[in-house]
């Protein structure tokens, strides 16, 4: 954590430094080499009735990659986060103004098809969040309701989903037993393969790691690492740390004021080597924050 | 000095608990004595299944356990889909503070307060004599249901309320269309809420007397219809009790299968609600 590492996958062979070994070899692929738009964020802000939680953010999220939001507490990454599947619908008296693209498509228009952009944009919050039944039924639920799967292949949706996350080994003799037996780790692991069986083309990550010790947080960021290239990445992470070993770009948020604005995005190479902003080399240093 | 006052405070507070739990079993054990002091010599099988005769003096209650389980029978029925839509429409579908909610909050929170005895005046206008059902186990059995429904329809809604907001995050972040997220995600974590809810109701509707009088009637014959009156078996402890002249050991014996009816039912919910829970989540 003490000396700064580069942005993995812009130099392979630097990454291979000493240190934080355990979890650090994987493979870039080839999608964040030339990276294309995903999500485009123009003028967002976000409001609670009269507090302005998150005001005019520009930002674009390329496809393929891991993208890390940091920033302290309260600067609005959550809503940001939250504004992407439109879960802000569910908060009396939020409103959310600004534009929002993912693709070519508006997420924030009222005729939006908010079910089928929920299916498209899996979430994973801080808290496991696994229903209070079996390990099987938390992954048939959204199966079903998705309803584009045929009975029959629901086993080997389920067996492929598990073995993608690492948990078929550790599960497969008890999926009828209940998910919340199973530990944190398992747990945040199991809620990822509940969102990736829709088969979604983003995943954003609430702080997934921080309710967890550090053998599963470690297993679990492996996990995020293993998807770069399959799916768009958001993860909102507090540990710098984690941010610089697995992002490809990184947004650094900040409450100014009680404001919350992105402060400066790029490169992860670019923002831990080079901060422009007088707060995030602070904060990357740890001086705030 | 702190500490010997400390220990008389204590002294005295544990004694006040104790003797209250003490007055309350008390009471509890002298009405359940009493009753078996009276009854017991009148129960046995025949006294389940038999007619009564001569106004109830000898014989037993075989038509009116009937008419008792044929009037909670539609009772219930007709409670449970109302209570839990208006349950599930007040915890989900109004938000905390709009004003139609706390308006039908409101209102059901003094309906319940308000004495059975009206409910069955009510229900006499209503069913009894607008609707042309007369004195019948359905004017019965609907009167009952108005009686039941504003208590079950909170108790219900506060369990859907006590289920905390994660879960319907993430289910709707699942994609999940707001039916699926009541049907598979919410109603299964609010049903021991639901049971303990129906129970109250059950028991607040077996042992209604007040109600049934202007509703179900007092006929004490077995019924052949729904349109049929039917006596409850609190109305037949009331009748023999107050209008009939050596009839109390009857009425005793009656009133311990009363009693043990709302023994069983309450053991039989708290035991549903614990394999509930117990299979559905992990013991804490
Ligand atoms: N449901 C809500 N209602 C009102 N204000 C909220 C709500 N959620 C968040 N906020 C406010 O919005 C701001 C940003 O919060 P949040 O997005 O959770 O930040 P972060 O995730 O970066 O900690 C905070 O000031 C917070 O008080
Ligand atoms: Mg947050």
């Amino acid at each position: 954590m003490d000396n700064i590492q580069p942005a993995p996958h812009l130099t392979k062979t630097e990454a291979q430094l000493p240190g934080i070994q355990t979890w650090l070899p994987y493979q870039s692929t080839e999608a964040c080499c030339e990276p294309v738009a995903h999500i485009r964020a123009r003028d967002l802000s976000i409001c609670y009735a009269k507090h302005l939680a998150l005001q005019r953010v520009n930002l674009v999220i390329n496809k393929g990659c891991i993208t890390a939001l940091v920033g302290p507490s309260g600067c609005g990454k959550t809503s940001f986060l939250m504004s992407i599947n439109r879960l802000t619908d569910l908060i009396p008296r939020c409103t959310v103004t600004g534009q929002l693209q993912i693709n070519e498509f508006d997420v924030l228009t009222p005729s939006t098809d908010l079910l089928h952009l929920r299916r498209q944009v899996g979430m994973i919050f801080q808290k496991p969040t696994l229903f209070p039944f079996s390990i099987k039924k938390n992954l048939e639920l959204p199966i079903r309701e998705h309803g584009k799967h045929a009975r029959k292949t629901w086993a080997t949706l389920i067996e492929t989903t598990l073995q993608q996350v690492g948990l078929w080994d550790e599960v497969k003799d008890r999926l009828d037993q209940p998910a919340q037996a199973l530990s944190g780790g398992q747990q945040q692991r199991l809620c990822l393969a509940r969102a990736m069986v829709l088969a979604p083309e983003i995943l954003i990550l609430d702080e997934p790691c921080s309710a967890l010790d550090p053998i599963s947080s470690g297993i679990v960021e492996d996990l995020i690492v293993s998807l770069r290239g399959q799916y768009t990445v958001i993860i909102v992470t507090h540990n710098l740390a984690q941010a610089r070993r697995i992002a490809d770009d990184v947004a650094i948020f900040w409450a100014i004021d009680g404001i919350g604005q992105l402060i400066e995005h790029g490169p992860a190479r670019t923002i831990f080597e080079s901060p422009q902003h007088e707060l995030t080399s602070a904060y990357i240093t740890g001086a705030r924050g | 000095m702190l500490t010997q006052t400390k220990d008389t405070e204590e002294r005295i507070w544990t004694l006040m608990i104790w003797s209250s739990v003490g007055l309350i079993s008390l009471g509890f054990l002298w009405i359940l004595g009493d009753l078996l002091w009276h009854g017991w010599t009148q129960l046995n099988w025949n006294f389940l299944f038999s007619s009564p005769k001569n106004s109830g003096r000898e014989g037993g209650i075989g038509p009116i356990l009937i008419s008792t389980s044929l009037i909670i029978g539609v009772c219930m029925i007709i409670a449970w889909p109302i209570g839990l839509g208006t349950a599930i429409f007040l915890a989900e579908y109004t938000q905390d503070h709009h004003r139609f909610g706390r308006l039908i909050r409101g209102s059901l929170d003094v309906l319940a307060g308000v004495p059975s005895i009206v409910f069955g005046l009510f229900g006499n206008a209503l069913f009894c004599q607008a609707l042309g059902l007369g004195f019948s186990i359905l004017s019965g059995g609907l009167t009952l249901a108005c009686m039941v429904l504003p208590m079950l329809i909170r108790t219900t809604e506060e369990s859907f309320r006590a289920i905390t907001s994660d879960q319907r995050l993430a289910a709707t972040a699942l994609g999940f269309s707001r039916s699926t997220t009541i049907w598979c995600i919410l109603l299964p974590a609010a049903m021991p809420g639901l049971l303990a809810g129906s129970i109250l109701g059950l028991g607040r509707a077996i042992a209604e007397t007040a109600a049934l009088i202007f509703t179900s009637g007092y006929v004490d014959r077995m019924p052949e219809s729904l349109l049929d009156s039917g006596r409850s078996l609190s109305i037949h402890i009331y009748d023999l009790a107050m209008n009939v002249a050596g009839g109390n050991p009857n009425a005793y014996a009656t009133a311990i299968v009363l009693v043990s009816l709302l023994i069983i039912i309450n053991l039989t919910a708290s035991w549903i609600a614990d394999q509930w829970t117990t299979s559905n989540q992990l013991p804490t």
